[in-house]
């Protein structure tokens, strides 16, 4: 209940708006402005200063006390400047895996005559990034989101803010812009080894996991043949590994969510094959990946790697990664 | 500041030893040897751990420091409180402070003492001087703070500095609004403590051979005086001080002598002229022989001396009149007279048999003063270095030694005519004063101290008698370094033989009086006489706190505009604004271009709506595309499409 009517508070109060596209403009009407913990020591030891000069009849007293009294109200006006007209827009985010942090970068732009120094830019209050943003170009900021589950991550209100110069003030603005950053499944650890693959039509008998050439270790599974466990390497008591090797032919290697046992649950089973895109595309292959609702063919490559991962990020989410802009959100302002 | 509580670098670190050892550094000319060495020791320690990044001393052990160092603190002064002792322990505990600063908040809180600090400066010395050197001080403190709210690197040494002079300059403003106009109260607040005003040199309640010849050696200002009308003559300048009536075969004494209101009865020609008195730290005040009022806040006793309700402790500027050559007290007590005759029996034999002879030689007054005179002027030397006197000091002064300052001369004549039986006291104040035409006041000094005598003489009253004159007349005609002799010493600032260094002094001393008169002396009195001549009669607080604040707000509203003005984008491309004014004149004519639509489609649509411009349209169009899009960029072009936009007539 309290939380509720302080969230609407909040909403009337700074104006919060939802996601908005294109470019935030931090016009005045956008950033706030609150004396901090200092300002307010400050205030009290001025006073003191102030009854000083007065007790003791102290002329230059009185001169300084009122130049830092004047100099704290400008600082206002300092700290309220050092944010305001900024121009934001959004930038590139790169897909994270589940766990790991999101980094949102923004661009801040500035096209005043002023330099800004030392901008923070914030998500959770706790950790900031500082940047200072020189007159008439532009930087980007970046601010760390835990990402702790795969999908699409939306970071919500960043909160852009300075205390330069004295730190008598906390100036910020919200930034809510329509960021958001794929959250790759965590691949499993260990786990079932990668399907076998089939020969391709017509390209013989071979097996994509051939004899051949030495293509990488995994950790060893009942049942790997004898003569490619690496025992030079368990001779150093690194445990049984089993080398893998890769045909040169032609092979077709389907990640197939159904050929999972049936027990597995379903983010067991995505980051089961999360682990195995990025095992097949370290070794090179060719793979394509089955999930019940949708088939990616066969390919190589970052691109099908990045691909696949983003398949089964957003498996049965109800949002695809590049949708529009939700009704209403796109209010740009400049 | 990145977060208030992150730990401090070495960078900060650096600015806040700097910025508080600069402005600690002035407490070193009154701290006790050892203290000074413990605080150097503490900044050098917190600067050895901060450059070598080594933990902090655990909180016991400074906490054992603090209380060792009380403890010290209390056995030199007697006292923790009181102005020494609670300055000298302020700079420790910051000292102390310093080594257990680790996060920016410590860092904060360490900058707003070093302010404070700024301000115990003040309560030593308030001369220009120290007050630019404080400019300097504050400066690097707030450079400081702009080095703490700085985010993780370090700042431009270049932009730290710059924010903070421009921050303070522009507070200027600001400040001067809240100095004019902010309610002033006469302080105290509260008690203050009793060596508030130590160190602080004048005229003292007694005079022994010698007292005013060391105040004779100090250059510093009693005060200043600026006359309403024409100066009177060098000879006149007698500022009358304490009196002294009563003799102990040594020392003359100033014992409180106010017994009731003053019988102003006096009368000869009116002077006025306004006295700042610097702070002496005593009652008395000083005036032209002979005092014709009484300030307010002060009383003239029955001998016409000036005092003060309360001792002077701050600059005191009051106006005052005064008849010169007056004719007073012809009517005088009988108590009053006795205790100006009365001598120590058995002290000074021989200046007392001189006084009895004189007596019996002469039948009137003025023949025994004239005699007396006589013989100063015939046998003695005038010096600022006379020979030690013993258990009699007159009778050496007058019968072996024969040389001596204005004291000798005034105290050796008082014990004669009082033993010859004419009522006599010491009057001790300065005499004369140095004239500085810049300002066109007189400056009188410490040097200027003298003492000279008065006499009663029956059927004209008190009548002023300088011995001092018969021996040197160029000490009352010129001045003192006219009447020493050139081997005595002097302060520079008195002895001053070269002309051009006597007008830097002169010009130095008008900036300090009008240092003093507006920036020190700005008190109560002041802001009110000020206001009355801007028009504004009887300011109450309420006036004047209401007139602070309409003020202070358009202060910091035309701040605030000027401030912010500069954050407009501001066109500078030429090709660019010359379009803006071409669509300008459009949207006038009902034609504004959409944001989205670019320059070409909107010519089109102008075109369609007002066919007759086509022609005008069409080139400017076309230039502006190729300026701006295009690879060419001639200045011919941009002259032909400024040339075009501004003919150009919708």
């Amino acid at each position: 209940m309290y939380a509720a009517l302080r969230n609407r508070f909040f909403t009337w109060l700074f104006r919060w708006r939802g996601p908005e596209s294109g470019v935030i403009v931090l016009g005045q009407r956008r950033v706030f402005i609150l004396p901090t913990r200092q300002g307010l020591v400050f205030a009290l030891i001025l006073l003191v200063m102030l009854a000083g000069s007065i007790n003791y009849s102290l002329g230059l007293g009185f001169v300084l006390t009122f130049l830092l009294g004047a100099a704290s109200v400008n600082a206002m006006i300092y700290t309220f400047r050092n944010l305001a007209n900024l121009r934001i827009t959004g930038g590139r985010t790169r897909p994270v895996f589940a766990g790991d942090t999101a980094f949102f970068a923004l661009h801040i732009e500035n096209r005043s005559d002023t330099d800004r120094y030392a901008i923070g830019l914030t998500h959770d209050r706790r950790q900031a990034s500082f940047v200072d943003v020189m007159a008439r170009s532009g930087t980007s900021a970046t601010a760390g989101v835990h990402a702790p589950r795969r999908g699409i991550l939306r970071p919500g209100r960043l909160i852009l803010f300075t205390r330069f110069p004295l730190g008598f003030y906390y100036a910020w603005a919200y930034v809510d812009l329509d960021l958001q950053c794929i959250v790759y499944p965590r691949p499993a650890a260990t786990g079932l080894p990668m399907p076998p693959a089939a020969p391709s039509a017509g390209a013989g008998a071979e097996r994509g996991q051939g004899q051949e050439d030495f293509s990488g270790m995994r950790p060893y599974h009942r049942g790997d043949s004898p003569r490619h466990v690496a025992w030079k390497v368990a001779a150093r008591d690194q445990g049984l590994h089993t080398k893998q090797f890769t045909g040169r032919a032609e092979t077709e290697l389907w990640l197939d969510w159904a050929l999972l046992p049936s027990q597995m649950g379903a983010e067991e089973r995505l980051s089961l094959l999360a682990r195995w895109v990025l095992d097949a595309h370290a070794a090179g292959l060719t793979y394509g990946l089955r999930l019940p609702n949708t088939t990616l063919e066969m390919a190589a490559g970052e691109a099908q790697r990045d691909r696949c991962l983003e398949a089964l990020a957003l498996h049965n989410t109800d949002r695809r990664f590049d949708d529009a802009p939700r009704p209403g959100s796109s209010r740009q302002r400049s | 500041m990145t977060d208030p509580k992150q730990l401090l670098s070495w960078r900060h670190v650096r600015w806040l030893l700097l910025s508080l050892a600069l402005v600690a550094a002035p407490h070193a000319t009154h701290m006790p040897w050892w203290t000074i060495g413990l605080v150097v020791m503490l900044i050098a320690w917190r600067a050895y751990v901060g450059y070598a990044r080594l933990v902090l001393p655990s909180r016991w052990l400074l906490l054992l420091i603090a209380f060792i160092a009380t403890v010290g603190v209390f056995l030199a002064y007697r006292t923790i409180f009181g102005r020494d002792a609670g300055v000298t322990l302020l700079v420790i505990m910051l000292g102390l402070k310093l080594l257990e600063t680790r996060t920016l908040r410590d860092a904060m809180l360490l900058s707003f003492l070093g302010y404070f600090l700024v301000i115990t400066n003040f309560l030593y010395s308030q001369a220009i001087g120290t007050g630019l050197y404080m400019l300097a001080c504050t400066v690097a403190i707030t450079a400081t703070m702009v080095n703490l709210n700085y985010a993780d690197a370090e700042p431009p040494f270049r932009v730290q500095l710059r924010t903070a002079c421009v921050l303070l300059a522009q507070s200027v403003p600001l400040m001067l609004v809240l100095f004019l106009l902010f309610p002033r109260v006469s302080g105290p607040l509260w008690g203050l403590p009793r060596d508030a005003f130590s160190g602080v040199s004048g005229l003292s309640d007694t005079m022994t051979p010698g007292s005013i010849t060391s105040l004779v050696l100090s250059d510093a200002v009693a005060f200043r005086v600026r006359f309403e009308s024409e100066m009177p003559r060098a000879k006149d300048l007698y500022w009358r001080g304490p009196l002294m009536w009563d003799f102990d075969g040594r020392t003359w004494s100033a014992q409180s002598f106010v017994y009731t209101a003053p019988r102003i009865a006096a009368q000869g020609d009116l002077v006025k002229y306004e006295v700042t008195l610097e702070p002496h730290n005593r009652r008395w005040m000083f005036a032209l022989d002979l005092p014709a009022v009484a300030p307010p806040q002060s009383i003239v006793s029955t001998d016409y001396q000036l005092y003060s309700i309360r001792p002077v402790n701050n600059r005191l500027r009051y106006d005052m009149a005064s008849f010169l050559n007056a004719r007073f007290g012809a009517v005088e007590s009988r108590f009053a007279l006795n205790r100006a005759l009365r001598i120590p029996s058995r002290s000074n034999p021989r200046a007392q048999e001189l006084g009895r002879a004189l007596r019996q030689k002469h039948a009137d007054d003025e023949g025994i003063i004239g005699e007396m005179l006589g013989m100063f002027r015939r046998n003695f030397v005038y010096t600022l270095e006379p020979p030690p006197l013993g258990e009699h000091p007159v009778d050496e002064f007058l019968f072996s030694t024969r040389s001596g300052f204005c004291e000798h001369y005034a105290s050796a004549f008082a014990v004669v005519m009082r033993a010859a039986g004419i009522p006599t006291r010491i009057v001790t104040g300065y005499q004369g004063g140095e004239v500085n035409a810049l300002g066109h006041y007189l400056i009188v000094r410490q040097a200027d101290a003298h003492a000279w005598t008065e006499v009663w003489l029956d059927g004209r009253g008190w009548v002023r008698v300088d011995p001092t004159f018969a021996v040197a007349p160029v000490r009352v005609d010129t001045g003192i370094s006219a009447a020493v002799p050139r081997t005595d010493p002097l302060p520079l600032m008195v002895r001053t033989p070269l002309a051009i260094l006597r007008q830097v002094r002169l010009t130095w001393d008008y900036m300090a009086n009008v240092w003093n008169q507006w920036v020190l002396g700005y008190t109560p009195e002041r802001q009110r006489s000020l206001l009355a001549n801007a028009g504004l009669d009887n300011a109450t607080w309420e006036k004047l706190t209401a007139m602070l604040f309409i003020l202070a707000g358009i202060v910091v509203a035309m701040f605030t505009v000027l401030a912010l003005r500069q954050l407009k984008t501001r066109v500078r491309d030429p090709v660019k604004v010359a379009y803006l004014k071409f669509c300008d004149k459009l949207r006038r004519q009902g034609l504004p271009r959409d944001p989205a639509e670019g320059p070409v489609d909107y010519a089109r649509r102008v075109e369609r709506q007002r066919p007759e411009l086509a022609p005008a349209v069409e080139p400017i169009t076309r230039l502006y595309v190729a300026l701006r899009y295009g690879a060419e960029s001639s200045a011919a072009a941009l002259v032909e499409l400024q040339r075009r936009v501004r003919h150009f007539a919708a």
